[in-house]
């Protein structure tokens, strides 16, 4: 998709408006376009908003001037169809709209159309999606990945110019690991949850996938900032993330975590790689150790699926929607499973003792940062699997994602930046950068260092 | 009752909080006179998809205000907690309440039987409002979610109720006090206030409690309350008598077949799979905190009518009335220093305002009252002349009456003496008319 | 390795959760069960006596909202019964409830 204007990316395509050197209704029709040709195979988009070149008019004087952005499909959108990819929810149509859509739109941003995840985001693939699976637009025998595969896949084939997703655990870096696109999962509590269906409310964090570290710094601009209607959002200051593009890393000090933990043959080398590049740039990299993200991944199994089980527990099909007949096989696993962890004579054993594990993880992550000023690992230990193999596994997400949950469950910002594409497959590696909380400002900082030094980003080129 | 065993009775009240708007979100808190059905929500209160709440700092601030004014300790570290069920009227499938950390616990009422002691007070949301109905000859229940979302507040007792008339008295207090902190109306019949009584009897040898309780729910007024406790005593010393073992079960009161019936049989209690609400962030408060809430709290209402007593001889029927709230309170504090100042007859302008002669609320202005009351008082002297003339037509053309008299039937004095004011055409003083017929009744 | 779960237990859970499961389906999530418990039981390695449990990663305390009521946030009855499938008068519809409430 180079040379068209669909494949600039967030910041190209506002130079180039500013120089008046193209339209945003031109942009808007490359867009377009590109998903007419190429979504009836890789299936990203569930819904199109029929309203996209009213809304691009009406907005063209805002800053972002009717920039066209596709939205994961468990955001609430007003009046334009909300399923969270299933079909307890098929013709739902919200009647309000998340607050993060609301700042977005108002700073301009026009909505192309809702994007395919797992059901109620549980997954890391996709697959779980009730309307079919997203294919992965680097190699389609392949899988996005997931959570956020929709919005992944849509950003990676230049199907909208960037993209906003939610991590729950993994669920924005590794499909932008697998897309090889750029995923940033926001401290959470720097971003509003109002409006985005839950799925673990304690861990949620809704964040930009972008073709580029500037395009998510960018957009997290407009996404940051404490809600009224979310009482889980910091009154933290949020500073203008753009500012950390740009800047040396020299000095900097890095841990290198999980690369002897059992199963990163397949990533090790090229983790190592780009631990090297960032030592050219001058940064302290060294092996560190931190709890084992076993751990990470029970922790996060237990709490997550009790809020899973709790959140879901609205689904009744009386106000709206379908009843609960209509939910798929990995939503009930995860119901039932959490209402277990939490039923009368298990709640101490397993919940309690979730969030006791959980605590020790925020101390260890604390003494790290007390030598470490970020901390750096694999995104995930493989490249995007193929098709179909996550069929009927019991717990695939969770241990899919282990190397993210333990920063996902303390609620760190981490940001994944590709790495390493192979020539064969085309497929990518992502490089996952984590800091302390409320410290998105370093995570973007070093991603954007290792990207303006590599060439794994696929967009360079189009400059 | 049968004197062997002994009434075990514990209370749990809930009453709606009179905040201007709901409890975890800004729609209005008026469910009982919304204008239509389902018009005051939004998406949090229907339990929308994505939806969060944000909790009322004022209904927590009246919770603390409430637990002050009954002696509890206040946990100054607390949190919301879901409680899950399933139930049409529960949008979200879970009832955000309060589970180990409630606001307020160990404080206490005092009653003419003794101490009723406060195990706890908490905060949560009423659910939605079902209406039974058939609609297209289909038996349904509608939903109202107008309710759904306002704060609840929930009083907890030890078992320290002996009596049915004790749970009356203790009930009664309770609203009493609500009232006058001005933060519930208890409106009965509205639902502003629900009553739920845990009844078991203890055998005469028995030291430990009953393992069981019959929890009595629904009940939506006091005279119902004491029936309904009443009929369980009755009915469980039956039961116990014939050598029955009672198990924990829910019943609901009939109040027209003045029984009591089975709602739930609860052989396993409910599994409400509490833990604690990770969108809403835990409430802290500091010492200074609890004082400033503390200093606000009135003088207490008992603290006042006795007051008024002492120094006004206010007769004890006319209290509670005129302090039914600490507004209402104020003012009348206020009226009396006024009236006694200007040897106006306290009693007697207590009666009126109870008699609804002069108007009295929280709109009056305190001179105005006592000059509604002088007006109302105010007599003419009557001609003496005039006088006697009435009283001798009223007493001839009532000779049946007046050979009552004669017969020593004083009593009817009260006939003559309406008969007479009525005829005066204005407003007479009573003790002059009243020395005027002794007199004419001498001479008959 | 012996079944941490009965199908008794998870009937059980599927009735506190409110789904509706079949025989078979009851024996998949025996199944399912059990490889997540058998995962999840690592924690029993960490000595935890000592810590307190985390709820909230953020730390926030005593977020609040003043007692206004927000009118522009408040659904009208239209707004509030576009999405049931079920609503009459102004009503949500459900099959007569038999609770003696």
């Amino acid at each position: 998709m180079t040379n068209q204007l669909c494949s600039l990316t967030l910041a190209q395509t506002l130079n180039k408006l500013q120089k008046k050197e193209i339209q945003m209704s031109e942009i808007v029709q490359s867009v377009l376009d590109s998903i007419k040709k190429q979504d009836s195979t890789i299936h990203a988009f569930l819904t199109q908003n029929e309203g996209l070149l009213g809304d691009v008019k009406a907005r063209e004087k805002l800053p972002l001037a009717g920039l066209p952005i596709a939205v994961k499909d468990n955001i609430c959108t007003k009046g334009l169809r909300t399923t969270a990819s299933s079909l307890v929810l098929d013709k739902f149509l919200p009647q309000y709209t998340a607050t993060i859509v609301e700042k977005v739109c108002q700073a301009g941003a026009t909505i192309i159309g809702k994007t395919n995840l797992d059901a109620w985001a549980h997954g890391s693939s996709t697959e779980t999606s009730q309307y079919g699976r997203t294919l992965n637009p680097r190699n389609t025998g392949h899988l996005p990945g997931g959570s956020s595969g929709g919005s992944a896949a849509a950003v990676a084939a230049d199907m909208s110019i960037v993209a906003i997703g939610t991590e729950t655990a993994g669920s924005i870096r590794q499909p932008a690991a697998w897309c090889g696109v750029v995923g940033l999962k926001p401290t959470y509590g720097r971003v509003s949850r109002y409006g985005v269906i839950a799925m673990a409310s304690s861990t949620d964090s809704p964040g930009p996938i972008a073709k580029t570290v500037q395009d998510a710094a960018m957009m997290l601009n407009y996404l940051a900032g404490q809600d009224l209607h979310d009482p889980t959002t910091s009154p933290q200051a949020v500073p203008d993330f753009t500012q950390s593009l740009g800047k040396s890393i020299k000095g900097l000090k890095v841990g290198l975590l999980y690369q002897d933990i059992e199963g990163m043959e397949i990533v090790k080398s090229h983790i190592d790689t780009a631990a090297k590049v960032l030592t050219e740039l001058g940064a302290k990299v060294e092996p560190t150790q931190a709890l084992s993200p076993q751990y990470a991944i029970s922790v996060y199994t237990i709490v997550q699926r009790g809020e899973v089980s709790s959140n879901l527990a609205r689904y009744d099909g009386i106000r709206f929607g379908n009843d609960r007949t209509f939910f798929g096989d990995e939503a009930k696993r995860r119901i039932m499973l959490g209402t277990y962890t939490l039923s009368k004579g298990y709640a101490d054993k397993y919940y309690l003792t979730a969030q006791k594990a959980r605590t020790l993880f925020i101390q260890d992550y604390q003494k790290l940062f007390e030598k470490y000023d970020c901390l750096i690992s694999a995104t995930s230990p493989s490249f995007a699997k193929k098709i179909g193999v996550t069929e009927n596994a019991a717990m695939f997400g969770e241990l899919e994602d282990m190397l993210l949950e333990p920063s996902s469950i303390t609620g760190l910002p981490g940001i994944s930046v590709p790495c390493y594409k192979d020539p064969q497959t085309n497929l990518f590696i992502g490089l996952n950068i984590i800091a302390p909380m409320w410290r998105e400002d370093r995570v973007i900082q070093i991603a954007d260092a290792f990207e303006k030094a590599t060439d794994w980003n696929t967009w360079k080129e189009t400059k | 009752m049968t004197p062997n065993y002994k009434l075990i009775c514990g209370m749990e009240i809930h009453a709606e909080l009179k905040t201007q708007s709901k409890m975890f979100c800004g729609c209005k808190n008026d469910p009982f006179h919304a204008p239509t059905s389902n018009s005051y929500t939004c998406p949090t209160c229907l339990g929308m998809p994505g939806a969060l709440p944000v909790a009322n700092k004022q209904a927590i601030e009246w919770t603390v205000k409430l637990g002050l004014a009954l002696g509890c300790k206040i946990n100054l570290f607390s949190k919301f907690d879901r409680k899950h069920y399933f139930y049409p009227d529960l949008p979200k499938g879970y009832q955000i309440s309060q589970y180990d950390l409630p606001f307020c616990y160990d404080g206490q009422i005092e009653t003419s039987e003794g101490l009723v002691r406060i195990r706890r007070i908490h905060l949560e949301e009423d659910t939605g409002k079902l209406l039974h109905k058939t609609v297209d000859g289909k038996k349904v229940s509608l939903i109202d979610f107008n309710r759904s979302s306002v704060p609840l507040i929930e009083i907890v007792t030890e078992p320290d109720i002996t009596s049915a008339a004790q749970a009356t008295e203790y009930s009664k207090k309770l609203r009493q006090i609500l009232q006058y902190l001005d933060i519930a109306n208890c409106d009965m019949e509205q639902g502003g206030m629900r009553l739920e009584a845990n009844v078991s009897l203890q055998k005469p040898d028995q030291t430990e409690l009953p393992n069981y309780k019959i929890e009595l729910k629904n009940i939506n007024s006091f005279r119902f309350l004491e029936q309904a406790v009443e009929y369980e005593i009755s009915r469980q010393t039956t039961a116990l008598d014939a050598g029955e073992d009672l198990h924990q079960e829910t019943r609901g009161w009939n109040s027209t077949k003045n029984q009591s019936f089975v709602q739930r049989s609860k052989e396993t209690a409910e599994d409400y799979r509490y833990f604690p609400d990770p969108d809403l962030p835990p409430i802290r408060f500091s010492e200074e905190q609890i004082e400033a809430i503390r200093v606000e709290l009135p003088e207490l209402q008992e603290t006042i009518i006795k007051r008024w007593q002492d120094k006004y001889r206010l007769e004890p029927r006319f209290g509670h009335q005129l302090a039914k709230s600490h507004k209402l309170a104020e003012i009348t504090d206020q009226l009396f220093s006024v009236a006694f100042t200007g040897g106006t007859d306290i009693n007697k302008l207590a009666s009126a305002i109870d008699n609804k002669k002069i108007v009295y609320d929280l709109e009056s202005d305190v001179d105005k009252v006592i000059t509604d009351f002088t007006t109302l008082h105010a007599t003419e002297t009557v001609n003496t002349a005039d006088l006697d003339t009435i009283i001798q037509t009223v007493i001839k053309t009532n000779p049946d009456i007046l050979t009552k008299f004669k017969q020593g039937q004083q009593q009817v004095m009260g006939f003559f003496m309406g008969q007479i004011m009525h005829q005066l055409k204005v407003k007479a003083d009573p003790q002059q008319v009243h020395d005027a017929l002794n007199k004419a009744l001498e001479n008959c | 390795m012996k079944n941490t779960v009965t199908k008794t237990q998870v009937t059980h859970v599927a009735q506190l959760a409110s789904l509706t499961i079949t025989e078979q389906e009851a024996e998949h999530l025996v199944g399912a069960f059990d490889e997540t418990l058998a995962v999840i039981d690592n924690l029993s390695q960490l000595s935890l006596n000592e810590t307190e449990p985390t709820s909230q990663v953020t730390g926030l305390e005593n977020i609040t909202r003043a007692d206004e009521v927000l009118t522009d946030n408040m659904f009208s009855q239209q707004e509030a019964l576009a999405n049931a499938k079920r609503s009459y008068d102004g009503y949500f519809v459900v099959d007569r409830i038999i609770d003696n409430d």
